[in-house]
């Protein structure tokens, strides 16, 4: 289970890191959003993964914390994706008026110069 | 009146006063809708007048203990203290309130002279910023500072895109999606420390962090260093720091003004966990290093750059490279003196950006040249660099005798002059006594007329500046000469180049605030003795956090609760 999360983490954030990087506002969105739920998953694992343990809310089982799962993390990731939520749907706003103010969907308001993957269309 | 201020300055609710206040205010200016902005003004301004003298309250309250610093402590939700959240005031974090409020007074002042009209939601979203540095600064615990963050960075992206426009979007974008990506970090770290250590207040992972196994040692040490990118990443350290000057040229005065504090976000939370969690941390080379190429990158941004705004912008960060070297050299006396210039350079910075938008208006108003358009040429040269219609550079003008320079001329000027001498730091202004004071802290640590050989060893610290600490007495003299060669160049050209225009319209609104920023730095000039005393027992209480930590953990919730202190175990 630890591999299989890990492994999805890696590649969220890895895909993420690379849309970031790339030129077109689009493709950054994409990027922070990736990049947000791979830190998500993140936080959630700092509970550590188990299986069928209880809430603390749930009555005494037995004299240590070890039956029981962390809440803390689940409300730390609540937190955490409603603000990474609001924060997206700010920057979608901000790149649809750059496009519109700039006319074309660069990060830098510029029209780069036709490359080999993104230069389908040269005319703004 | 008097028992009200006492209720207030020994009561420990004076601690979240400072957050509610503004989150009030802006909901309450959200419901008196968008056109109403004389009300909405004169609302701000009575609340960030609140704002500030509940900061001084606390500042005086927290000064009380000397050294052995009074911490007031306020348990939200009245939760016994590592298991709910926690705020506390400290020195330090009274000291960053009161220059907040002060700044973003000055600000909100000037905004009410036009630029709150030019976009809607400006007082709203300026409160909700000021609460969210007011929460930062106050918050106990690492994901409540998190959220204040987000709080803060909310409200900035709003009012960096406040009168929209191609500049500012363009960098409102760079501004967003950059600070999407740290708050990324910011939470990774945050959860690193929380699954190794099992804890999020800040004084309970101060005890935790010394005990822990070696495995979570290191986890804890990867979760700091990522939350450090973060705060370099506010701080604006090199090369973390494309976005800053840009940012902060395209966002209306007014917002400028306030961003001038929030680069020091970064700084105080880098000091606070620094001190308070990770003492003597070896990350501290890696501060310096980075403070010192910011310095260098500030100032050669100050020498090339022609806009004022951009000047501006390149002062900040030479302050931010100056304050974080001396956060990463970890001296006290040289902490306490970082502080002095922190407090000066952002006042003056702040005035300075708020001068500027009168500079700039008075240049496009009645001024023969479009200045945006060949802000790159030499103001008195045309393209082919032969003078310019109707300016002869010789001597055959009308004599200079007869014409008295205007006051509002004058007075733009003086303002100039003495933000110039600020930001330089050249006598007589604070800027000078801040850099004397840093470089007699470097130069000789323990203090002014003690021997340098004969106590060394004393304090257990070297004596000696070292190899870093000569780079940075160089480039600390650097960094004034470079100011001052760009500040000078830049009045040339705005002052005394300037032809065909008539006298700049000053309103009171809009002069005021730089008076009193720049009041300010004469009052820490003038009581600086005060001022560095003050700072000098900060800088000794935050290399003492027991203090801190005996505050926050033995604080007891308020009897007579609800049942859910009951529950707490």
């Amino acid at each position: 289970m630890e591999a299989i999360l890990a492994i999805a983490i890696g590649v969220l954030a890895s895909a993420g890191v690379w849309l970031l990087l790339r030129g077109r506002t689009f493709q950054v969105v994409m990027g922070l959003t990736l990049l947000s739920y791979a830190v998500n998953l993140f936080i959630f694992s700092t509970g550590r993964l188990s299986v069928d343990k209880e809430p603390v809310l749930l009555g005494p089982l037995g004299a240590t914390l070890q039956h029981y799962d962390d809440p803390l993390p689940q409300a730390l990731v609540l937190t955490a994706i409603v603000i990474g939520f609001a924060m997206t749907a700010l920057l979608l706003v901000v790149t649809m008026a750059l496009r519109g103010l700039s006319g074309n969907d660069h990060v830098d308001g510029i029209h780069a110069p036709p490359g080999p993957r993104d230069g389908q269309d040269p005319a703004p | 009146m008097t028992t009200a201020l006492g209720f207030l300055t020994t009561s420990d609710h004076l601690v979240v006063a400072p957050i509610l206040l503004p989150m009030l205010s802006a909901a309450l200016m959200l419901l008196m809708g968008t056109e109403r902005y004389r009300l909405q003004a004169v609302f701000g301004v009575i609340a960030t007048s609140l704002g500030l003298l509940l900061s001084i309250l606390l500042l005086l309250r927290v000064q009380r203990g000397g050294a052995d610093a009074t911490v007031a402590v306020y348990l939200a939700g009245n939760w016994k203290s590592p298991f709910g959240i926690a705020l506390a005031a400290d020195r330090l974090s009274a000291f960053m309130l009161v220059i907040a409020h002060a700044v973003a007074l000055a600000g909100l002042v000037f905004s009410t002279a036009r630029w709150q009209r030019v976009g809607v939601f400006f007082h709203p979203l300026y409160q909700l910023q000021l609460m969210g540095l007011a929460g930062a600064f106050l918050t106990a615990d690492l994901f409540n500072l998190f959220v204040f963050f987000e709080i803060l960075l909310a409200a900035s992206y709003g009012l960096l895109l406040h009168g929209s426009g191609g500049a500012r979007v363009q960098a409102g974008m760079h501004y967003v999606a950059l600070n999407l990506a740290a708050s990324s970090l910011f939470l990774v770290g945050a959860a690193l420390v929380y699954g190794s250590t099992g804890t999020l207040s800040m004084a309970d992972l101060a005890q935790r962090i010394p005990h822990l196994l070696p495995g979570d040692a290191s986890l804890v040490r990867t979760g700091a260093a990522l939350l450090a990118v973060t705060f370099l990443t506010k701080a604006a350290a090199w090369p973390l720091n494309f976005w800053l000057v840009r940012a902060y040229a395209a966002a209306t005065p007014p917002s400028a003004a306030l961003f001038a504090i929030m680069s020091k976000v970064g700084l105080y939370a880098l000091l606070r966990l620094g001190t308070l969690c990770f003492p003597g941390a070896d990350g501290n080379l890696v501060l310096m290093g980075m403070g010192l190429a910011t310095m260098v990158f500030g100032i050669v941004g100050l020498l090339a750059s022609q806009r004022l705004a951009y000047l501006a912008g390149y002062a900040l960060l030479v302050s931010s490279g100056t304050v974080l070297t001396a956060i990463g050299l970890d001296r006290p006396g040289l902490t306490a003196a970082a502080l002095y210039y922190l407090a000066s350079s952002t006042l003056a910075a702040s005035a300075f950006l708020l001068l500027t938008d009168l500079v700039e208006r008075w240049r496009n108003g009645g001024a023969v040249f479009a200045p945006q358009q060949r802000a790159a040429e030499a103001p008195f040269l045309g393209r082919d660099l032969k003078p310019m219609d109707g300016i002869d550079l010789d001597e055959t003008q009308e004599q200079p005798t007869g014409r008295m320079l205007p006051t509002p001329n004058a007075l733009v000027g003086v303002a100039f002059v003495l933000c110039a001498l600020v930001l330089a730091g050249l006598p007589p202004l604070s800027g000078f006594t801040a850099k004397f004071a840093l470089l007699s802290s470097l130069l000789n640590p323990l203090g002014l007329g003690r021997g340098v050989t004969d106590v060394a060893g004393i304090a257990g610290q070297s004596n000696t500046p070292g190899v870093a600490g000569w780079v940075f007495v160089a480039l600390l003299v650097l960094t004034g000469f470079a100011g001052l060669l760009g500040f000078a160049r830049a009045g040339m050209r705005n002052f005394w180049a300037a032809t065909g225009r008539g006298v700049p319209r000053l309103r009171w609104v809009e002069c005021a605030p730089i008076a009193v920023l720049l009041a300010g730095n004469i009052a820490l000039t003038v009581f600086g003795g005060q001022a560095l005393k003050y700072l000098d027992e900060t800088a000794i209480a935050l290399r003492r956090p027991q203090a801190y930590i005996q505050a926050l953990m033995g604080a007891r919730p308020a009897p007579g609760a609800s049942a859910s202190q009951k529950a707490a175990p």
